[in-house]
């Protein structure tokens, strides 16, 4: 595992995670919350767990994102906060 | 370097999933939409998750996949395969989960008309108006008939 790889992956895991939760629009929540677990996977997969980092990948950045949309579809896309 | 900056930048990767805990857990306690609680969650999850596979790291360690060439008898050859199996796990109970309480906020959202959380408490307070309509309307309605 390359240091410098990792420090990346983790200074953008944490920038997806604010920009997922204080987003105005839900649509860009759902965007960036697929893009934290897709890089979740990255980060299990250069640590050596392949079979975690492509179960990760299909969920994280797959089904949680579609649910999501999915559940915007139904209810509202604006959010106070 | 001092002491502590050495415990610092030895661990960094364990100080990264910390903070990211901690912005799940504001994230589930303090924002106001639902829609931004099941993020918090989905962010505490995967910080947890993540936690686990880096405690089963080792430097110079390969793939827990059997190599003829290397020898399988070396504690430090190969990772430990037992965390990333029981994370394994848990990321599918947690998508569920998250399944879950999508399902459980459009039900909210059909019953209440909103997701924001003082709104919802503001409505769950007040004794609803369209129930007592309901219950009026019925009996005139069947009397008439």
């Amino acid at each position: 595992m390359n240091w410098i790889l990792e420090i990346f992956l983790d200074i953008l895991l944490i920038t997806t995670a604010i920009v997922a939760l204080q987003a105005k629009d839900l649509i860009t929540s759902a965007v960036a919350t697929a893009a934290f677990g897709f890089t979740v996977a990255l980060l299990f997969i250069s640590m050596g767990a392949i079979d975690v980092g492509f179960t990760e990948a299909v969920v994280g950045a797959g089904i949680v994102g579609v649910f999501f949309v999915a559940a915007i579809y139904r209810t509202t896309r604006k959010t106070k906060d | 370097m001092p002491e502590w900056l050495e415990y610092v930048h030895d661990r960094y990767a364990y100080w990264a999933i910390v903070f990211l805990m901690i912005i799940g857990l504001y994230g589930m306690l303090f924002k106001n939409n639902l829609h931004k609680k099941v993020v918090g969650m989905i962010i505490f999850q995967n910080s947890m998750i993540l936690l686990f596979v880096t405690a089963a790291f080792k430097w110079d360690a390969t793939v827990p996949v059997r190599d003829a060439e290397i020898d399988v008898n070396v504690v430090g050859n190969y990772l430990n395969p037992l965390p990333h199996t029981l994370m394994l796990t848990a990321i599918v109970v947690g998508v569920a989960i998250v399944g879950v309480a999508f399902a459980l906020l459009i039900k909210i959202y059909d019953n209440y008309g909103t997701i924001e959380e003082d709104e919802l408490l503001e409505k769950l307070q007040s004794p609803a108006p369209e129930d007592d309509d309901s219950e009026d309307s019925f009996p005139s309605k069947g009397g008439s008939v």
